[in-house]
């Protein structure tokens, strides 16, 4: 367990400022801890006007919740920035690269570069997409890759969330309300925009429509298991930002060999689904049968090459946590480059020495399942009890495949407003990531997720964790 | 063009809004009735409770009919699933099905009605609260018809909106009617003698019309004076031939739209003539009741029509 006090990423000392929030700094001494805390609430009757809400998994009849929102920007300079982008953009690039290889000819295994038995017996690893050339060429239309940051130059990927991130609303309606509620900030510090997001989205969707089409213009839609689902709100969000359609299983099915929505006119053919529903739900014919969210027959379509899927069915294998630890001899293997993001250090559980170095040092780590999301199955080794512990070890020992584990970073911290004023949390950085034949946008910033608890180093919002604004600077 | 589902959400979403609207105002003029008219003040909350319709679903719950019981179970009882507060949910759920349809507006217009009257409506509502209530209903929903004529384009969302509007408040005015239709027939108030001052403003209040019917008519209340102002004035908002109107006019404007006739328009059309080629005079010679029987299963054919020509099912 680590002793040093975390790298704060505004305050270094009590006085002793980091560049990038030294403007904002000097706003807020100036500025009225009582006007800012009411300015707090203020955002939250904000949100829940707007309905930035989201349901609980587990909970449907439960009241629609609120991701709390720190009014306390998480800063990062242009040239911090630049770095991370071209970290991101390579990563994002092998990954890409991976998912064509390892559904075509597979040289990654050719060259032993990975282990076989990774993949052979992996459940992400899509069987149905051998050969399958997805409309082109893209697998990752949209990434989220989560960052995490323990020094001023320290970053580390967490994960790379290549099946379907969310957050990415969250993201922007964060940007719309601290220019609702600070204008005079922006005015005084060059904060680079994330506003153009959805028209990229279309955008990016667009350049990877099918060849052949009876549209004229592409025709996207946004396919959402519904109303009840957590990020409804997201999906309605994308839709209307981009002026597609949102749909249901229920408003499509196959015609004439196209996906088709039904309209007040008649079925009309759709040529790019951004579908915000798993893999297994996507066509009962194909996977999980008693899928009632997806599209019978929709697979047959895409293998006939008219339908974009976004992102690709299958991409699930290239932030697999089994392979994760593998990222670095990906990028190497694709790139002909050293990754310039790190990768988390890991323990491969399935490996033995592995295993009885993590038996021993349980409580030190932070061990995942390997096909785990959402911080739900994990054990954060130092804020652990001793029960907790030994009930861990005994599912650990039992499928030692099912886990890997990582160290107990010392996360950077952010201060976010309390009401005895500013205080340090840990934060994470989850940068949103579009991918088009020709083309790789990363917004600047990204969703900085903050957990609100003095200490947690759990940010996931269904456990307690909150977010903030995060500006790059246009230095 | 759009989803047949939205479509449907669009429609409903308004029809929803517009019960509520019309419940409230039900209420209202029920409790007036009994602040005004203390003898018949049950009676008026059963009849009040037919026209709305949720009669056996209040005389499963309780053996009375009393202010208290009825104010609370059209209002927010949640073994109501017709109540303002679950009609609003409805609708606003609806919204929330809709939004990419909506303009950020009308959104926000419909959460904040629904948001305000889950506080407003979370414990029971005494007669003392009750106005202020019921001013909140009003004004709530009001926010969100303004937003609607305001910031929406005038495209078919527009219509599929003003189509559940009409569609709902066209049946509404006449089951308020059909309740109160043997006030108004001439053996029960023949020819000279004015009803009852209370009835006839009851009625005229659940439209919220007593004030324009007697700018118009100078006072002068006869049943069938107010059976035409209801039926068949054109002017009037709620009337049943203002209704078709806008009806009518939205059909055609979505037949431009999209280059179909479609076979909601032939129904809506022959429920138009009904009421144009026809006086008061030949309605009540016919009978008031079967007039308004047919009328209302005839705007709910109507609305079968609209359904399935919009697709807005499978």
């Amino acid at each position: 367990m680590t002793t040093d006090p975390p790298f704060d990423e505004m305050l270094t000392g009590p006085d002793t400022v980091r560049d990038p929030y030294a403007a904002y700094h000097d706003w807020f001494r100036e500025d009225d801890l009582k006007r800012l805390l009411r300015k707090s609430r203020d955002a939250e009757a904000f949100f829940r006007r707007i309905g930035i809400t989201f349901n609980v998994y587990g909970q449907e009849d439960a009241d629609e919740r609120l991701i709390p929102f720190d009014i306390v920007p998480r800063i990062i300079s242009g040239r911090e920035w630049a770095r991370l982008e071209r970290g991101i953009e390579q990563r994002v690039r092998a990954i890409n690269a991976f998912l064509h290889d390892i559904y075509h000819r597979q040289e990654i295994l050719r060259a032993g570069r990975i282990p076989r038995e990774i993949i052979a017996g992996n459940e992400s690893f899509t069987p149905e997409m051998i050969g399958a050339d997805p409309p082109g060429g893209v697998y990752t239309h949209i990434c989220g890759v989560d960052l995490v940051r323990t020094g001023p130059d320290e970053f580390f990927v967490l994960e790379d969330n290549v099946r379907t991130p969310s957050g990415v609303s969250y993201m922007l309606e964060n940007r719309e309300t601290m220019l609702q509620m600070f204008p005079e900030l922006f005015t005084r510090m060059k904060v680079r925009p994330v506003s153009s997001y959805p028209q990229l989205l279309r955008r990016s969707l667009s350049d990877c429509a099918p060849a052949e089409s009876p549209n004229v213009k592409p025709v996207i839609a946004v396919l959402t298991p519904g109303i009840h689902n957590s990020a409804y709100f997201e999906h309605a969000f994308l839709a209307d930002q981009m002026g597609a359609e949102l749909v249901e299983s229920h408003d499509l099915r196959i015609e004439d060999g196209r996906v088709a929505m039904r309209t007040t006119q008649g079925y009309q053919p759709i040529d790019v689904l951004y579908r915000r529903v798993d893999d297994a739900y996507l066509d009962p014919l194909t996977f999980n049968p008693e899928s009632l969210l997806g599209v019978p027959g929709i697979m047959d379509v895409y293998h006939a090459g008219n339908i974009t899927l976004a992102n690709a069915p299958g991409t699930g294998i290239a932030d697999d946590k089994a392979l994760y630890s593998y990222m670095p001899d990906i990028i190497e293997f694709y790139t002909g480059e050293q990754a310039i993001l790190k990768n988390v250090p890991t323990w491969r559980c399935s490996e033995a020495d592995s295993l009885a170095y993590v038996l021993e040092h349980l409580d030190e780590l932070v061990v995942k399942e390997v096909h785990g999301s959402g911080g739900y199955g994990m054990l954060v080794g130092p804020a652990a009890s001793k029960r907790e512990l030994a009930a861990f070890e005994k599912k650990l020992r039992a499928r030692p495949a099912n886990y890997i584990a990582q160290p107990t970073l010392a996360l950077s911290t952010v201060p976010i407003l309390t009401k005895a004023g500013l205080a340090p949390r840990h934060v994470d950085l989850r940068p949103f990531v579009l991918v088009s034949p020709n083309r790789i946008d990363i917004t600047p910033g990204g969703l900085t997720r903050v957990a609100l608890k003095k200490g947690s180093l759990v940010v996931n919002s269904s456990q307690g964790g909150g977010t903030k604004d995060t500006w790059v600077l246009g230095d | 063009m759009m989803l047949g589902k939205t479509a449907g959400g669009l429609f409903w979403m308004f029809r929803y809004l517009e019960r509520a609207e019309n419940t409230a105002r039900l209420l209202e003029a029920g409790w007036r009735m009994a602040l005004t008219q203390s003898s018949h003040g049950s009676n008026e909350w059963q009849s009040i409770m037919t026209t709305a319709g949720m009669n056996l679903a209040y005389e499963a719950k309780y053996d009375a009919y009393t202010a208290g019981h009825v104010i609370n179970f059209l209002l927010r009882d949640s073994d109501n699933p017709s109540s303002v507060m679950a009609t609003i949910a409805q609708a606003r759920s609806n919204a929330r099905g809709v939004r990419t349809a909506l303009s950020s507006e009308v959104w926000e217009a419909t959460n904040e009605c629904w948001m305000t009257l889950q506080e407003e409506l979370a414990r029971p509502v005494s007669e003392r609260n009750l106005h202020n209530v019921l001013a909140t209903i009003r004004y709530r929903t009001s926010v969100v018809r303004g937003a609607l004529h305001g910031t929406m384009l005038r495209n078919d969302i527009f219509s599929f909106a003003n189509l559940g509007t009409f569609i709902e408040r066209a049946d509404n005015t006449a089951r308020i009617l059909d309740v109160k239709y043997y006030l108004l027939l001439p053996s029960a108030a023949f020819v000279g003698t004015r009803i009852d001052n209370a009835q006839w403003e009851v009625i005229l209040r659940s439209v919220s019309a007593e004030r324009s019917f007697r700018w118009l008519h100078a006072g002068e209340t006869t049943p069938l004076g107010i059976a035409e102002f209801l039926i068949l004035d054109p002017r009037m908002p709620r009337s049943l031939a203002f209704c078709y109107e806008e009806i009518g006019e939205n059909l055609a404007q979505l037949e431009q739209e999209y280059g179909t006739r479609q076979t909601s328009q032939p129904q809506s059309d022959y429920m138009c003539a009904c009421l144009r080629d026809r006086t008061i005079d030949m309605i009540f010679q016919d009978g008031l009741h079967e007039f308004l029987r047919d009328f209302i299963s005839g705007t709910n054919h109507l609305s079968e029509l609209i359904e399935q020509d919009f697709r807005f099912y499978e």
